[in-house]
């Protein structure tokens, strides 16, 4: 029978053979998953790993859903470094495009394009405020971040729901639930002409570059990151286990309600109800899939930003819910998890009767 | 004083699915087990349950069908927690997201269904009482159920030897290795019965209080069970309460609106959500109450040695 044995130390390589491994696998079930639904495998296949790298506008689409999986997932792998389990980034996210739409609908004919910037620091200021929430409840009450984090969620939803369907409803609208399309000087500066690739997308890899910096460069990322691999030690070194509480979450808040601004001043240029369109609990897919590591979360970024892609073509042309982008996400992380398993211990196989009473 | 025991009846139907789930995680995580999956299970069982409803006509064979669905999705979570040591939080957001794209995915069919009406169902003499009547005597098997659920469960893991095994082995699997049980397959027992009783909660919110399927339709209850057990310290009888309390909340706001209080309805919506916090953070705050019964080895991976 096949027996897991420890390693006497995790392998390195089976850290990054780990995520390839875990994708073909998912790559695997979807192809049953297609066969099993009448559709020509191979064409599905092509839908989700060929037809999202056609051309220069499918090239800046790819980008387009990166860019808030890059910067959430950014954040969010920090956090998960200092062991802070924040899976509300879906919620810190509305939040930042909530506060960013704040500050876009006071522009006028002659605002300046410095407006930009204030949006996006709003945006930010947002999100750190919703996931402030969290660690006050987490540092003063001790209440589980998971499930405080989580409620804000729905919290913050509501939250939209009142803006769009009450005061910030265009009245010009015809009694949509969405605000005016935001001014020219508070969009986005885009990349190229006729493409929705924006500035964000180069904050969101020049992050990458900071991110790494702080967690592999500075004392301060050190520190947190002690805090959460081995909290004993931290504390016997004299590092606030408070500090990094708060540091995880405002950081990775602040990243979520940057996706959400850069979001709403891009791509979608006015706020409505379908704001929340799951990048926050997909970040928590691409943190984990890229290892918490910057550079790994750049590719898993762009990999998550196939499915969403691929989701969408596999319903326009072939007829499929969209939802399957949805499917695909949970297998990849449950795959993920299965196969970091190989990390720590290796699979030996035993002869049954050599093992006498194992259960 | 009709309205109230109105009230009163849909706040006991509405607390019955927290109720179901939220017992179903005590027993999880009363074996060390934390499933973060509720939400995900609860979403699969619900268009499961609802599914086999519509095709069957029968609404039992809906719960048989969520539970069944509920008990597979966390099978494949406690072999990969226990079994292949996976970190418990991350394999059960895994599954919470999994099963909200398989739900959506596989519930696009069944959007548009509809379910025959069903017989109303009144206890024979006690249903005619007044205000009472009304209040409790009329209500869904499976509210009784829930009842006695709590009453079975408060009894198994107080009064029973298998009660006492299951406490030993999320107080210290170390020390229930060591006297000979199998503390692997009975923290998997724990999980796929902890999944069934979330997978009927879903089945109960579309076949029963909906009873419609609507993507997502579960809207934060996985979470709210899994706050519930937090919120009583462990204990079968406070989940009851638990879930009473906040079904009130959630019948609350439709109250108030038929009061005609002019508050827009999407900050009633938010009352569940804030009173999870409120009442995680009012709880949480005393750290003897939460130890005195929280299982010592919640949350950490056991693996016997070689």
């Amino acid at each position: 029978m096949l027996r897991l044995e420890a390693r006497a130390a995790p392998s390195r390589a089976m850290s990054w053979l780990s995520p390839l491994l875990a994708l073909a696998v998912t790559v695997v079930i979807g192809l049953v998953l297609f066969a099993l639904l009448g559709k020509d495998p191979a064409r599905g296949l092509a839908m989700f790993f060929v037809e999202p790298f056609r051309g220069a506008y499918a090239l800046s689409e790819l980008a387009v859903k990166a860019t808030p999986l890059l910067l959430i997932g950014l954040g969010l792998a920090l956090c998960y470094r200092a062991n802070v389990w924040n899976i509300g980034a879906e919620g810190q996210f509305v939040l930042g495009a909530i506060a960013a739409t704040w500050v876009a609908l006071h522009a006028g004919p002659g605002t300046g394009r410095w407006i930009v910037v204030a949006l996006l620091a709003a945006g930010a200021a947002g999100g750190m405020a919703w996931a402030a929430l969290v660690a006050l409840l987490r540092d003063r009450a001790n209440a589980n971040e998971i499930l405080v984090s989580l409620m804000l969620v729905y919290v913050a939803d509501q939250l939209l729901g009142y803006l769009v369907y009450g005061p910030w409803k265009d009245p010009a609208g015809y009694n949509f639930p969405q605000t005016i399309t935001f001014l020219e000087a508070t969009r986005i500066p885009r990349l190229f002409t006729g493409l929705r690739v924006n500035a964000g997308f180069v904050a969101a890899v020049l992050a990458v570059g900071a991110f790494w910096l702080f967690l592999f460069r500075a004392f301060a990322g050190f520190q947190l990151q002690v805090g959460g691999l081995a909290p004993a030690a931290a504390r016997y070194a004299g590092f606030s286990s408070r500090r990094a509480l708060w540091t995880a979450l405002l950081v990775s808040g602040g990243m979520a309600g940057l996706a959400g601004a850069f979001e709403v001043a891009g791509p979608l240029q006015q706020l409505t109800p379908y704001v929340p369109a799951g990048y926050g609990f997909a970040a928590i897919i691409v943190a984990f899939v890229g290892r918490l590591h910057p550079v790994g979360i750049l590719f898993s970024s762009l990999l998550m930003s196939l499915f969403y892609i691929g989701g969408e073509l596999a319903q326009s042309r072939l007829g499929l819910p969209k939802s399957l982008t949805g499917v695909f996400q949970g297998l990849l992380l449950f795959s993920l998890l299965a196969c970091d398993t190989l990390i720590h211990y290796r699979v030996r196989w035993r002869p049954r009767h050599a093992a006498p009473g194992a259960a | 004083m009709d309205a109230y025991a109105l009230l009163v009846a849909a706040t006991l139907n509405a607390g019955t699915v927290l109720a179901i789930a939220g017992l179903g995680l005590l027993v999880n995580e009363r074996a060390g087990i934390v499933n973060l999956g509720a939400e995900g299970i609860m979403l699969v069982a619900a268009i499961a349950g609802f599914a086999c409803a519509v095709h069957t006509g029968s609404e039992w064979l809906g719960f048989g069908a969520g539970a069944l669905a509920g008990a597979a999705m966390a099978g494949a979570l406690g072999v990969l927690v226990i079994w292949f040591n996976t970190n418990q939080y991350a394999t059960g957001l895994a599954l919470s997201l999994f099963g909200g794209g398989l739900s959506a995915f596989v519930g696009i069919g069944y959007v548009q269904e509809r379910l025959p009406a069903r017989p109303h169902f009144a206890l024979p003499g006690l249903a005619d009482l007044p205000f009472l009547g009304t209040a409790l005597f009329r209500q869904h098997p499976l509210v009784y159920g829930a009842m006695a659920l709590a009453a079975g469960l408060a009894w198994f893991l107080a009064r029973t030897r298998a009660g006492r095994v299951l406490r030993a082995v999320g107080e210290s699997p170390e020390s229930a290795h060591a006297l000979g049980y199998p503390v692997r397959r009975i923290r998997l027992a724990a999980v796929l019965a902890g999944g069934a009783l979330c997978g009927v909660a879903g089945a109960y919110l579309s076949v029963v209080y909906t009873p419609l399927w609507v993507e997502g339709m579960v809207a934060g209850k996985g979470w709210i069970a899994l706050a519930l057990t937090t919120f009583a310290t462990w204990r079968p009888g406070r989940v009851l309460l638990g879930a009473y309390l906040f079904g009130g909340v959630t019948m609350l706001q439709f109250h108030l609106q038929a009061e005609g209080v002019q508050v827009p309805s999407q900050w009633l919506t938010m009352l569940p959500y804030l009173s999870t916090i409120a009442v995680l953070a009012l709880i949480s705050r005393n750290p003897a109450w939460i130890r005195a019964n929280m299982p010592a080895s919640l949350g950490k991976p056991f693996f016997p040695g070689n």
